[in-house]
């Protein structure tokens, strides 16, 4: 498999992936029990 | 409006611009660029005269964003860095701003000191180190966009996304 940092494409698809990711982790791990 | 934050915040946002839009000039500008200037010959004025310059500036403005984002936490460094709730937003962007941090120095520079010859290098070397950089340097940009949604997002965040 090609690495998506490869491309400024596949490194932006990348870190929005990553965003939403540690988003949901936030959200349903450490915010989710105040 | 408590005068040490205010500076620090000040601070901290001129340092980060300065960082990541340098940042983003090496991934979006001059990457694209030196491949171009390769295949015409031109490429040495862009590594002896541009590059340096930029990866000094580019560098130590690291630095200064994380120490005056380290001042701006103040007493709540260690709520941010152990992911309070409180803090968890903030807490994120500051834990993607130390690896960024430790990405410029640990990586993107040493390597880019064998790219650009400030450090001799065989031509192999040069090779593995400009993957090294480059990766490295694609890197921070992908960490770039949580760490900037995570850290400008500030009271909206509350609002829109309940963080």
């Amino acid at each position: 498999m090609k690495n998506p940092l490869d491309s400024i494409v596949g490194t932006i698809v990348s870190g929005l992936i990553l965003t939403a990711l540690l988003y949901l982790f936030l959200r349903n791990f450490i915010v989710a029990g105040v | 409006m408590e005068i040490v934050p205010a500076f620090a915040r000040w601070i901290h946002f001129a340092a980060g611009i300065t960082w990541i839009g340098l940042l983003y000039y090496f991934n979006l500008v001059q990457v694209p660029a030196l491949k171009d200037a390769a295949a015409d010959g031109t490429a040495a004025g862009i590594t002896k005269h541009v590059a340096p310059r930029a990866l000094l500036w580019f560098r130590w403005s690291a630095v200064v964003t994380w120490l005056a984002g380290a001042a701006l936490l103040g007493p709540n460094f260690g709520a941010a860095f152990t992911l309070q709730p409180e803090f968890a937003g903030i807490g994120v962007g500051a834990w993607l701003g130390t690896i960024m941090l430790l990405n410029v120095w640990g990586l993107i520079w040493p390597n880019q000191k064998k790219v650009l010859g400030i450090k001799p290098a065989t031509d192999e070397e040069k090779a593995k180190a400009r993957r090294i950089a480059l990766l490295a340097s694609r890197t921070n940009m992908m960490l770039s966009l949580p760490l900037l949604f995570f850290m400008a997002g500030g009271l909206s965040h509350r609002a829109v996304f309940g963080l």
